[in-house]
This record gives C-alpha cells, structure tokens and sequence, in this order.
C-alpha cells in the first residue's frame, strides 16, 4: 500500500499544483514514525504502515493556513471526523486540503508489545494476524490484534468521511461495546470511582502531551497557558489542579470530541484519558440523541444546541450508575 | 567485598531500615512504574529497567515549596520551608540514572548551592542496580555509563534468586553492614560478562557525536534542519518530564488573598511561555524551544562542563514522545560526521 | 478550615441577574429566613457559568455549588438557560462520574417572583451538604495546612 501511496504522491505532486503532502516519516527506530511535510523529493522518507498511529488532522491546522496553494494530507478513516470537525469550527479551510483516504486495518501499539514482557525490539514484521518480532534477545512472536492501540478497539468504521480520493483497503476493528470500561465505572460507588481516578491522575506529569495533540483542543492560547487565568500552571502541584485539569480539558472538548483515542495514545503515564470523554460522549447521546462530531462538516453539536423539552439536570440522579 | 542476600527477603530488608528512614523504589500504581516511598502494600517492580519520570524526583521534586507567606491584617509572617533533614534510601536506580545525580550536582551545588537538593543529596543513599535486559532505547555506552556496574553508594546485582550488594562508598558501607558476605563473587562476574555482551549489541550503542562540542556552536545553532527536525513536535513537556537530566524549573505563587505559598516546579523549554519576560519571549516558534532543549544538552552543557553531555542515554524520551522525535534524530541528523 | 472549629458548610449560589438574583433579594426584603452560609455570586446570566468558576469555588473550600436562574421560557436573554441546562447537566454528570458526590451540585430556577423558593432551595441544599459533610475531593489543601 506505501508504494502505491507513493505512486499517486508523485503523480499529485508533479504539476507543482500542490504545496506539498502531510503524512508520516521514517524514523530511527524500525517502527517511529514522526508527522512531517514531504515535497517529492522527500518522497521516499514518507511510510505508511502498521505503525502509523498517530493523527495527522491537528498539523493541517498550522499547514494549510501557511501557504497560498493546496496541501495534501493523508488520513485514516478516524482521522477524517478530527478533520470535519476542524473544518466545522474553521480552524481548517478545506478548499485548501486534498485529502487522501488511506485505508487501515489497524495500528500497533509498542507499548503494548513492551507491556506483554518482550524486551529490547529492533524489528517487527507482519504475517497475517502474526507478529514476528526481532529482538536483543532472540525472535518472539505475538498476535496483531492484542497489540492494537486502544484506540483502534473502539474503532468507528472504514468509511473516510472526507476522503477526495481513497487508496487501500479498510478493516473494521471495532472490539465489541466501546462503552463497557464507562459502564464498569459507572457500576462503581462514588468511593470507587473517585480512587479509581485519584489513582489514575495522580501519575500526571502535566506534560500537556493530551492537550497538545487533541484535535479538539485548537485554541491559539489555551486556559491554563494563560497567565491572567489564574489557573495556568506547569505541575499539578496539589491533586486538585490534577482533577481541575482534566476535568476542565474532558468539558472544553465535550461535544466536539470524535473519539480518537489520541490522548490516550500520547499520555506517557498511560492514564485512560478517553475514558472521560466517553462518557461526555455516552451522556450526550443518552440525553440529546445520538451524535458523533466529525459525522461531517458544518454540524451543530450539541452542546450549542438546545430543545424546550429537554431534561432538567436533577436527571442524573436518576439515571443508571452506582450511588 | 560484596555482601548477599536471597531476593525474596529483600521485603524484609526494606522493612528493617524502613524503620528509620525511608525506602525508594521502583513501584508500580496504577499499571506505571515510578520511584515511589515504599510500604508493605507496595509492589515493587525491580524487574522493570526503565520508570516513567526519572530517579530525579527523589532529590529534585517535580513540586516543592519553599516559602509560605501568611498575612494577618498588616502581620506578615515568613515561613521557609523546611530543609530535609531525616536520612532516605533509593533503591533500584539504573546506571543512567545515577549519572545523572551527577550532572544535577554540577547545577545545583555550585555557587549559589541550592539547598533543598543539598540536603537531599546529603541524606540520600543511592543504592544502584545493574541491568541484566538493556532494552534497543538504551543508550547509556555512548556516554561512558556501564551499566553492567553502575556507580551509587551501594551497586547491587540481581542473578538468579540472590540479590548482590557491593558498597562503594561510607554511605555503602554503613548500608551493607549488616548483611551476609557473599560466598561466592562468580555470579556476578558471570552476569557482568553478559550485560557487557548485550550492550555491544545496543543499536545506538555508538553514536558519532563528533562536533557537538563549545567549538561547532554556531555551526550547530545555525544548522538550517532544525525546523524540519521540529516540524512535528507537538510541543509538550514529554520528554523533558521524563528526562533525567532537564533540570528548569519555574517559580510560583498560589495566592489564596492572605496566604501565598511559595512554590518551584519543573519547566519545560518546549512551552511557549518558558523564561517569559516582560517584552515576550525570545523563542517564538517550536524551531527555537526545540533547538534550545537539545543544543543545552549536547553543546551548551559540554562546553560548560569538562565535554560532559547533558544526556545519560536513558531512551526514556526515545519511548515517550508522542511523534517519535528525539535526540537520536538529532545526533544522527546534525552530527559533523553527515556533513563528511 | 482548621478540623477543630466547628464545621459549617459554606455553599456558593450563582445567581441570574434577571430572575434569581432579585428572587434572593425578595427573600430578604420578605424577611424569610436561609442560612448565612449562602455566598451570591451575582452572574448577567445563567449560561455565563463557566464550569471553572464551579471548579474554582470548590477549589478555594466551598462544599456545595448551586445554580440559579430564570425558569426555562423566562430566559432574559431568550435561550441563555437552556444552553445553561445541558452544560451543567454534562458537567454534574462528570463529576459525579468522577467519584464526587452528587449532592454537592445542583440547578434550581428561580424567578423574581420566587422569595419563597429561593430562601425554601437554600434551607434544603444547605441541609444536604450538612449531611455529606466536608468537602474533602476537590479541595486545595495548600495554605490550609
């Protein structure tokens, strides 16, 4: 699939109509793979593979408002609702974006490799569901599907919802119901649930990694990086300004949150970030009618959005969840 | 001499001089590992080579205070924060990590001493453990690091199911006092031998750091690849979070209207409102953070420093960024030996 | 805030401009009686309720915060308090998913006209925060200790 990406690139990016390409590079490791912007002379770094988890809709953002003519980015299919929602809230212009849709069959997750005990990777290879892995200490194996990223389990289908062209084939992923860690939470007593995330969000290094990747999260100048807020801060200095944090970054995105899974993906303490927005998400959906943001362009989401019958805020004590 | 004891007394060990001062070590919550104060609840994770945040924490705190200000009517009172003054023990620290109290001394104990690092380095023991499964992140050998004998006051060897101490300092000494002597030094020789071995396999084992050095700085800050290098950086403080080196800190105020509490807490150089002055700031763009960050450890620090890279080989940043952009991108992009 | 003085809870009220704000003040020109403990922050309306300044009022030891505004239809502003509604539904609804206990939110409408309620809200959401005590999971416990 890289090579006939490549192909059609070359193809795209010969008349000189474009200003370039957004997608992954080859890094030094067998499997980093970093965002970057390739003309087609760097063509030959670009990768498309297993490993490229990461989504690429935030860089459009900076990209495509820098230069006069159009921008190529490459996008999975979950990448295409960060995409629409940015063009929704017109932090993108998408006249300026050709957007190829790149098929997927799910990415890994190296952690998840590290985390099953296999130690010191210097290549992996893929046959079929297998994973043939090289390492310091001799060959292992492990199966592709216990490896995906978190977020390719809760997978929203193969569809790209933006795509001007698609190359390559898709492959749902989904592993059952997305909602089941939020309904195991829920089932908890409010005991339960505050040391579940006071455990959880005690590990956060305040690194920004969650807000700095999260498509939804495209202020120019974000709350807590200003300092006449008065709660800008560089560390969680008490458990607090922990929970305030991620509560206040979960709600800002509420509603326009597609679900990518990219904080998750990033917090380098592997705090389950996604699993406050899935329940904003559940909550809307519950409450409001069914709603994913990024569905397509111009949507009102709705948290800006209202109707005269719609549930007083007593009704969450009366809806399902431990007590 | 080396002392010994059967790892699975080592509970016991913890227990006995947790009664006097307090235990570090590699613990898991919450499905991380991070250097944690041991209890009996704990569990402890020797098997895991690298923590997420660094050994760094022990004796320099993400968070720490250091005044109270309390305002009653026109009465202000000044409380310094205490200085630590009970004796600790950090158990479990790899050969990287140990490096790099090293390199924080240099910062924080030359004039003016800081002196909360101070007394944590006073009345810390560093008890260091080799690593017997380096991981393909590892880069320690380019900086001189053995990590099949890490430095510390006490150096300590896991082979098979006994636990080897070797005390290399008073500190080591008054640590190891009480333990058994060591029958027989030949596991350890034997496990040394291996490490050794599968260090040479690292494959960034031997990185050419050629010209990152006082007398290429300009050549290195002027190198035009800087912004492609950064181009995908996110901007986060990953990477300097985890670092065992970075060592910027910010101080601030929480002010409640009659109570200030003077704080520092680690600063990152790849925020936008790092050593923000009064006119802005004179790194405008992610190029400049990111060049910062890496120019100070590999050509500003060494040229300040003996040739002393501000850089233990860790991986840690290798594993963590979120983009996989890191300094071995930067060593191998900008080192003098690709312009050849 | 020292634990050997005698706990009172102390409760922030958002108060609309338009409705609640002058239905607190009927309260006291009617000379009903609601507990001291109830600090008015007076707000243009109810959807200006930032979710921070909930968080903030909680952080700096408020053990319970209450939303008042006009009666949905009433909304000076015509829609303001059913933006408002499905905010802190959402909001509520995470902190209770949180682990925070559900009582120390809520939303009451109160109109100008509404004395009676407003003193009777006040009386009743004071009594629920009495019984779940202190505020001990979203406090800042700098410069308390």
């Amino acid at each position: 699939m890289q090579e006939m990406i490549i192909n059609r690139l070359r193809e795209l990016l010969a008349d000189g109509e474009y200003a370039g390409v957004i997608g992954w590079a080859q890094g030094e490791t067998p499997f980093d793979r970093t965002p970057n912007l390739f003309n087609a002379e760097g063509l030959d770094q670009l990768r498309y593979d297993s490993f490229c988890g990461s989504n690429l809709s935030k860089y459009l953002v900076q990209q495509a408002s820098k230069t006069e003519k159009k921008i190529i980015a490459l996008l999975k299919p979950c990448d295409c609702y960060s995409f629409n929602q940015l063009c929704t809230e017109h932090r993108i212009d998408r006249n300026k974006v050709y957007v190829i849709g790149v098929g997927c069959k799910g990415k890994i997750d190296v952690e998840k490799i590290r985390k099953a005990g296999i130690k010191g990777i210097t290549g992996i290879t893929e046959d079929g569901d297998l994973l043939k892995i090289e390492t310091m200490y001799g060959e292992k194996e492990i199966s592709r599907k216990d490896v995906l990223l978190e977020k390719c389990l809760a997978c929203k289908g193969k569809e790209h919802k933006c795509a001007d062209e698609v190359l390559g084939e898709s492959e749902e992923t989904c592993s059952g119901d997305k909602y089941a860690a939020v309904r195991r939470l829920e089932a908890m007593t409010a005991e339960e649930r505050f040391e579940f995330w006071r455990g959880e969000l005690s590990k956060c290094i305040r690194c920004n990694a969650c807000r700095n990747v999260c498509p939804a999260c495209s202020c120019i100048k974000c709350v807590f990086d200003n300092p006449n807020s008065g709660v800008q801060n560089k560390a969680a200095a008490d458990d607090f300004e922990e929970s305030l944090f991620h509560i206040i970054r979960a709600y800002h995105v509420a509603g326009r949150c597609t679900d990518c899974g990219e904080c998750s993906r990033v917090c380098p303490q592997g705090i389950p970030l996604h699993l406050l927005n899935r329940r904003i998400i559940q909550d809307v959906n519950e409450l409001y009618g069914d709603y994913q943001a990024g569905e397509s362009i111009g949507q009102r989401h709705p948290l800006t959005d209202f109707t005269l019958e719609d549930e007083e805020p007593s009704v969450i004590d009366t809806r399902g969840g431990g007590k | 001499m080396m002392k010994q004891l059967p790892l699975d007394r080592l509970p016991e060990l913890f227990r006995k001089i947790s009664e006097k001062k307090t235990v570090i070590a590699p613990i898991q919550s919450a499905g991380q590992v991070n250097f944690g104060v041991w209890t009996e609840d704990s569990i402890l994770r020797l098997d895991a080579l690298k923590t997420v945040k660094s050994a760094k924490g022990a004796f320099f705190p993400q968070v720490e205070d250091i005044v109270r200000f309390r305002m009653e009517g026109k009465k202000i009172d000044i409380h310094p924060a205490d200085v630590l003054t009970e004796e600790f023990v950090i158990f479990g620290v790899r050969g990287c990590d140990a490096r790099s109290f090293e390199l924080l001394d240099r910062v924080f104990l030359s004039d003016p001493v800081d002196p909360f690092y101070a007394a944590r380095r006073q009345h810390g023991t560093v008890v260091t453990l080799a690593c017997n499964e380096p991981e393909e992140t590892c880069f320690c050998t380019n900086f001189g690091i053995d990590a099949a004998d890490p430095a510390g006051d006490v150096t300590c060897w896991i082979a098979g199911d006994v636990i080897y101490f070797r005390a290399n300092t008073e500190k080591g000494i008054a640590f190891t006092a009480d333990l058994e002597s060591a029958e027989n030094e030949s596991p350890v020789e034997e496990l040394k031998k291996n490490i050794t071995e599968i260090l040479k396999k690292l494959p960034f084992g031997a990185l050419n750091l050629t010209g990152f050095d006082g007398d290429h700085l300009m050549e290195r800050f002027n190198d035009p690849r800087w912004s492609e290098l950064a181009r995908g950086c996110l901007g986060c403080g990953t990477c300097t979070f985890v670092c065992p080196t970075c060592q910027c800190y910010d101080v601030r105020d929480f002010d409640t209207g009659s109570d200030i509490q003077r704080y520092r807490c680690w600063d990152s150089c790849m925020f936008s409102d790092f050593t923000l002055m009064a006119h802005g700031t004179n790194r405008p763009t992610q190029t400049e953070r990111f060049r910062q960050r890496f120019m100070h450890k590999l050509v500003y620090f060494p040229s300040n420093n003996e040739g002393l890279y501000s850089c233990v080989g860790c991986g840690r940043c290798l594993e963590k960024c979120p983009q996989s952009i890191h300094i071995i991108n930067v060593i191998k992009a900008l080192g003098v030996n690709k312009d050849a | 805030m020292s634990m050997n003085q005698e706990w009172t809870p102390k409760i922030v009220a958002f108060c609309c401009n338009w409705c609640s704000y002058a239905g607190a003040d009927l309260a006291g020109s009617g000379r009903m009686n609601y507990p001291a403990n109830v600090k008015i922050i007076r707000i243009p309306c109810s959807c200006r309720l930032n979710p921070m300044f909930v968080l903030r009022a909680f952080q700096r030891g408020a053990d319970g915060v209450i939303l008042c505004g006009c009666h949905p239809g009433d909304c000076h502003y015509s829609t303001g308090n059913y933006y408002a509604r499905r905010r802190m539904t959402v909001l509520f609804s995470l902190l209770d998913y949180m682990g925070i206990e559900r009582g120390r939110t809520r939303v009451e409408w109160v109109s100008a006209a509404e004395g009676a309620k407003f003193a009777a809200t006040m009386n009743d959401f004071v009594k629920t925060i009495t019984e779940l005590g202190e505020n001990k999971k979203l406090g800042d416990l700098r410069c308390k200790k």
